[in-house]
């Protein structure tokens, strides 16, 4: 009776289970395996100038979409400023920040968050403008039209005219045309300068790109400058260093054209700071925001609408089950002896802050140094809580030292131990001496190595990603898991060590 | 693999019980919850014991709070020999058994030496539930030592041996004495290194041993036969079983019982979650039997007509 009434539970949550799964994965189209994490940026910029007195304004340039990153999402924090922005054709947007009177030092803030998109987007850019030729000067013009009439006869279109330039330019020897045109120690803002004049006096369009490079953890981000022209209908991309051409998508335009970034008026002493850092966001995000309004009601009401940081907490909450039903195998069916029932579960939440092997070896010093302290705590004849108190204590000590001395010989690992779990710590020791005490050695370290062993293989499981993602995306799988370990409760056959004890009785 | 399958078809086929079994289908099914404070607590399993007349060692005293550790030595000046036990303690941790003094000394089975304050120390980490199941508070209890009879002493280190009987439904299913060691320290326990030698249910005759998990035919100690041996006062034994499921009303648990050399049998204490060990001592499984118990329980239902299954149906057939 009892078990069928389990068989009918179970068959029904693994139905419920299994029915949510399949609908989430073929009817709205939830990935089933972790996606690449897509790269979130943000970045800062920090405006600071001495107001007069009087109005002031201030303007600076802003990042749009282009080519593959995206603007996700952009403040402006300046108290007190009216904001606008407004769209200069062919060189970007600009911010412009006013205020009817300002004294002293100001700061203004602008933050946008950039997120790499796969759809590379080329329509969105301005049509070609119309071209207009450079003004240069007598001997200019004419170093300028025998660099161009050379690479001409080279080039065959637009393309191959333009890297020819660069080039060129980059090659420059001293006394030749192209370092007269470049001037004494040409930076590469002058480089793209000069290159730009020179594809526009062939015939094709070209402006100059002003942008940062998306550097992780960047506190004084400085312009770079690369070039854009048209050809084939539409505008590319040429960069004139290496590194850049090898990564163009950690490169994020900012604005074209030479017109300096930030304009001032009413304030002196202007000083301005780009900052970059990176996050990482599922690309399941992304595609989330792509739902019709059905399907959103339904992802509002999942993990997907929690807080980012709630979410994390759920990453790593959603993966103890299946290290439970793992422990819960061990335990019955194989039959493995550890300390406290689910100690080894929250052993494997600690590794996975350290890694494994460091979890390992932290583990097992801090288990074995704490053991010898409370052996010697054991003279002194010490009440219990009192002395489960001192050997947490101890074990904080130790727990310092090791991180200390680990970071002085440079093992940057050591120092996410401090989450281990202290108390847990303790218990172990304490658990382990009376075992040790009452049923010796032997079977206190066999106790030992199986916490460790279980531990160790729960964290194995639960530190997949894929784990990780099937159970934060279909936390519904959860069910299938209660279903095995109802089932498991219900088991009632030999433990694998119990065909070793028993062993003698089989002949 | 293979093999591993092999060996559970033919545990299986034995009868052979395992720790999900006995669970599963013993331990869940047939002893309430309510019930196990009975046997988990010494103190009301001797106070049940005395109500119903059945013989336990004599209580000298209880030890509740730590304030009362000061008394002790006045408390054990009246005692030239006693024991020291935890009230809930399970698998013999924390018994300390003194057999006699030297000078102000207390020198216990494993041939060790307390002072008074050493004595205290033990009792305060007994009050503090160091050996408690769920660790929780807990009482020590001092009571009366066991003078084992003599019938053992060839066979025993130190000690005392005691005998362990299954009961099920009443029924006393399976018998198995169990030999202190050197290597137990004094202690009738199988998980501490005693061995325990199967019961021919019908005589009270001991049978083959089982050291670890492994068949022994001698005392690892004395060197002496185990096998053999009868256990005196039998009927006494089994009756004593027999009546513990009326006492505690746990269908399936182990009762150990001392021989004292003065008094007789005395009940040492119940076990709502006995050990299975006894199957290697006995070389048999405990399923076959409890399996007719449950069949023919309808029947079975005066101490008589128990105690007449168990020595019938459970007798041991030699090979």
């Amino acid at each position: 009776m009892k078990r069928i009434h389990l068989y009918v539970l179970a068959g029904l949550l693994a139905a419920i289970g299994c029915g949510f799964f399949l609908y989430k994965l073929f009817a709205l189209g939830f990935p089933l395996k972790p996606e690449e994490r897509t790269d979130v940026w943000r970045v800062e910029v920090q405006l600071q100038f001495e107001a007069q007195g009087g109005p002031a304004k201030a303007s600076l340039f802003v990042p749009r979409r282009t080519g593959g990153l995206i603007v996700v999402d952009q403040s402006f924090v300046s108290p007190g400023y009216g904001v606008t922005t407004e769209l200069q054709p062919g060189q970007g947007v600009r911010a412009v920040y006013s205020i009817s009177a300002a004294q002293g030092p100001q700061s203004l803030y602008y933050r946008a968050v950039i997120q790499g998109s796969r759809i590379v987007d080329e329509d969105s850019r301005d049509a070609m403008p119309e071209l207009k030729p450079p003004q240069l000067e007598g001997a200019q013009q004419a170093a300028a039209e025998a660099i161009i009439g050379s690479v001409k006869r080279q080039s065959s279109d637009a393309a191959t005219l333009a890297s020819l330039v660069v080039k060129r330019l980059k090659d420059a020897r001293a006394d030749d045309e192209a370092s007269f045109l470049l001037g004494p120690q040409p930076t590469s803002r002058r480089l793209v300068k000069v290159a730009v004049q020179l594809i526009q006096l062939a015939g094709v369009p070209a402006r100059m790109v002003n942008g940062i490079a998306l550097v992780p953890e960047r506190r004084d981000a400085q312009f770079v400058r690369w070039l854009e022209f048209f050809g084939g209908g539409r505008w590319r991309t040429l960069h004139v260093t290496e590194t850049a051409r090898e990564t163009p998508q950690q490169f994020l335009a900012w604005w074209r054209g030479d017109e300096p970034f930030i304009e001032v008026a009413g304030g002196k002493g202007l000083r301005h700071n780009i900052s970059t850092s990176r996050s990482y966001e599922l690309a399941t995000q992304v595609a989330l925001k792509r739902q019709r309004v059905l399907e959103k009601k339904l992802i509002e009401f999942s993990l997907f609408g929690l807080p980012l940081q709630t979410q994390a907490l759920f990453r790593t909450l959603l993966v103890i089950p299946i290290g439970i039903l793992l422990l819960v195998i061990l335990r019955n069916v194989v039959g493995i002896k550890t300390f406290g029932t689910f100690m080894p579960v929250l052993i494997a939440l600690a590794f996975r802050q350290t890694g494994l092997l460091w979890g390992v070896a932290f583990f097992s010093v801090i288990v074995a140094l704490g053991l010898g302290v409370r052996f010697y705590l054991e003279h002194l004849k010490l009440l219990l809580v009192p002395r489960l108190a001192s050997v947490v204590i101890v074990v904080i000590l130790i727990l310092a030292a090791l991180t200390v001395l680990s970071y002085r010989l440079g093992f940057e690992r050591g120092l996410s131990v401090g989450l281990f779990p202290i108390v847990i710590l303790t218990m172990t020791i304490e658990r382990m001496t009376i075992v040790w005490e009452e049923r010796g050695a032997v079977e206190a370290l066999q106790q030992a190595a199986g916490s460790i062993v279980v531990g160790a293989l729960c964290h194995l499981v639960m530190s997949q990603r894929f784990v990780e993602h099937l159970f934060f995306v279909f936390p519904e799988l959860l069910l299938l898991v209660l279903t095995a370990t109802l089932l498991l409760g219900r088991y009632s056959g030999y433990r694998l060590v119990e065909l070793r004890r028993f062993r003698v009785l089989a002949r | 693999m293979m093999e591993w399958l092999n060996i559970a078809r033919r545990l299986r086929r034995k009868g052979v019980l395992g720790i999900n079994g006995r669970n599963a289908h013993y331990l869940l099914p047939y002893n309430r919850r309510d019930r196990y404070p009975l046997v988990d607590d010494k103190v009301l399993t001797k106070q049940l014991a005395e109500k119903a007349g059945v013989a336990v060692p004599q209580l000298y005293g209880v030890i509740e709070i730590h304030r009362q550790v000061r008394r002790l030595p006045r408390m054990l000046s009246k005692h030239w020999d006693f024991v020291v036990k935890p009230a809930r303690g399970s698998q013999g941790d924390g018994i300390v058994v003194v057999t006699g003094r030297s000078r102000n000394l207390y020198r216990t089975a494993d041939g060790n030496f307390y002072d008074d304050n050493e004595l205290g120390f033990h009792v305060t980490n007994i009050l503090s539930g160091i050996y408690s199941l769920g660790g929780q508070q807990d009482v020590a209890l001092i009571e009366y030592r066991v003078n084992f009879d003599p019938i053992f002493e060839a066979i025993t280190y130190r000690g005392v041996p005691d005998v362990r009987i299954i009961v099920f439904l009443g029924v006393p299913v399976m018998a198995m004495v169990r030999l202190p060691t050197r290597l137990s320290g004094g202690k009738a326990n199988l998980h501490q290194g005693a061995i325990g030698t199967g019961v021919d249910m019908a005589t009270g005759r001991t049978l083959t041993a089982v050291s670890g998990n492994s068949i022994v035919a001698e005392h690892p100690d004395t060197g002496n036969p185990v096998s053999g041996v009868q256990i005196p006062h039998w009927d006494t034994l089994l009756e004593l079983g027999a009546r513990s499921y009326e006492l505690t009303g746990l269908g399936y648990q182990g009762i150990d019982i001392v021989l004292d050399r003065d008094k007789g049998p005395l009940i040492l204490e119940l076990n709502a979650r006995p050990g299975l060990a006894i199957q290697i001592a006995n070389q048999a499984g405990l399923r076959q039997r409890l399996e007719a118990v449950e069949r023919e329980r309808a029947g079975l239902l005066t101490l008589a007509d128990r105690i007449a299954f168990a020595r019938e149906r459970f007798a041991h057939k030699a090979r």
